[in-house]
């Protein structure tokens, strides 16, 4: 079973902060970092990213490495740049209140289900 | 015009891990003997000690210009310079309030305020490593309101830079210079096509040991080792230039 990013904020509960027109978009695996010079180098197509980096350069990041989404951990808010420029560029952008471990966990379960589908 | 040799990015005991023989006088001493001209305390977070330099610098006889290495909410290590403590002192107590890790000086260090006999007058209690509350935007647009200069640290090091946090220079963000670390750092980021060009570069010597300042510095072709002299240097007007840079 495919998995798409509107799956995935059902599955995890996440909240949509911007880019809410774009959740058809496909996961197709996904990727933790804060730095977003090892999240540019090694990062790829399709992955959701999750980050507690707030900045709007995620944006820029997302949209140059093509992430399905973007999910912001830790309860963090993104900053206003973000949301504006995540909107613009259609890319997903999304909360989560629960730490950058637990919702690692509670997708790749999400993967693992979808891979057994 | 005359050459100034320039280290503009030094930590004192104040910083947790700076060397608790990075007193003010210490420092100073060095620096006269190395021939620096000009010097920026710039300890992490706090301008706590700055003061104390100054004062001491000028009985030497060099400049000792106020800054702070602030972290950023990011993560990014951005240099603040000044003309006066004012402001600098003004922007400490907003980052002050941000802090809210206490430090634990048998993991971290001490953080060290000292006068100008080397005496210990306190310790601060913040750990002064975290991040601020403060964006780079902010911090840098509150530096620029406030009359100071703007640089981004060591933008070729793999932690704690502009480029290792957030992969680039955000568009439009309001620098004055760049701070490089080494020359095959510097080739790095342009391999990587990064246009580095509209930013001055520094290179400054980071020092937490005495023996580390003046391993890197600035040659600035100013008239005095004044705040603005340095000002205009970086935006090369009025004869005023970088004229070189030791130690990379």
């Amino acid at each position: 079973m495919e998995l798409n990013v509107e799956n995935l904020v059902k599955a995890i509960n996440l909240e949509v902060v911007a880019g809410g027109h774009h959740l058809n978009r496909r996961v197709k695996g996904g990727y933790c970092g804060d730095l977003l010079s090892d999240v540019m180098a090694n990062s790829k197509e399709g992955d959701v990213w999750i980050t507690v980096q707030t900045h709007q350069n995620i944006v820029a990041v997302a949209v140059l490495k093509e992430h399905a989404a973007i999910i912001i951990a830790g309860n963090r808010e993104a900053d206003p740049e973000s949301i504006e420029k995540a909107e613009k560029e259609g890319i997903p952008l999304l909360r989560s209140p629960l730490n950058g471990f637990l919702v690692s966990g509670m997708l790749y379960k999400l993967f693992e289900q979808g891979e057994n589908a | 015009m005359l050459e100034f040799k320039a280290d503009l990015h030094i930590h004192t005991c104040l910083s947790p891990c700076g060397d608790l023989d990075m007193t003010p006088k210490k420092i100073i001493g060095k620096a006269k003997e190395l021939g620096i001209g000009i010097l920026a305390v710039t300890d992490h977070n706090s301008c706590g000690n700055v003061k104390v330099t100054q004062h001491l610098g000028e009985e030497a006889g060099l400049v000792v210009l106020p800054g702070m290495e602030i972290t950023t909410r990011e993560e990014v290590h951005l240099i603040a310079i000044f003309g006066e403590i004012g402001p600098l002192e003004e922007l400490e107590s907003f980052i002050y309030e941000g802090l809210d890790v206490p430090n634990r000086p048998e993991i971290f260090g001490y953080q060290v305020l000292v006068n100008e006999g080397e005496e210990v007058e306190g310790f601060v209690e913040p750990l002064l490593i975290t991040a601020s509350k403060l964006s780079l935007e902010e911090a840098v647009f509150r530096i620029k309101e406030a009359g100071g200069l703007s640089i981004a640290a060591h933008i070729d090091r793999q932690s704690y830079s502009v480029f290792s946090q957030l992969g680039f220079i955000p568009p439009g963000l309001n620098l004055d210079a760049v701070e490089v670390w080494d020359r095959s750092g510097y080739s790095r980021l342009r391999e990587e096509s990064i246009d580095l060009s509209r930013f001055p570069v520094l290179t400054s010597s980071d020092a937490h040991f005495l023996h580390e300042i003046g391993r890197k510095s600035t040659l600035f072709y100013i008239q005095s080792g004044a705040f603005e002299e340095v000002a205009k240097a970086l935006r090369s007007q009025e004869g005023r230039y970088i004229k070189g840079h030791c130690g990379i």
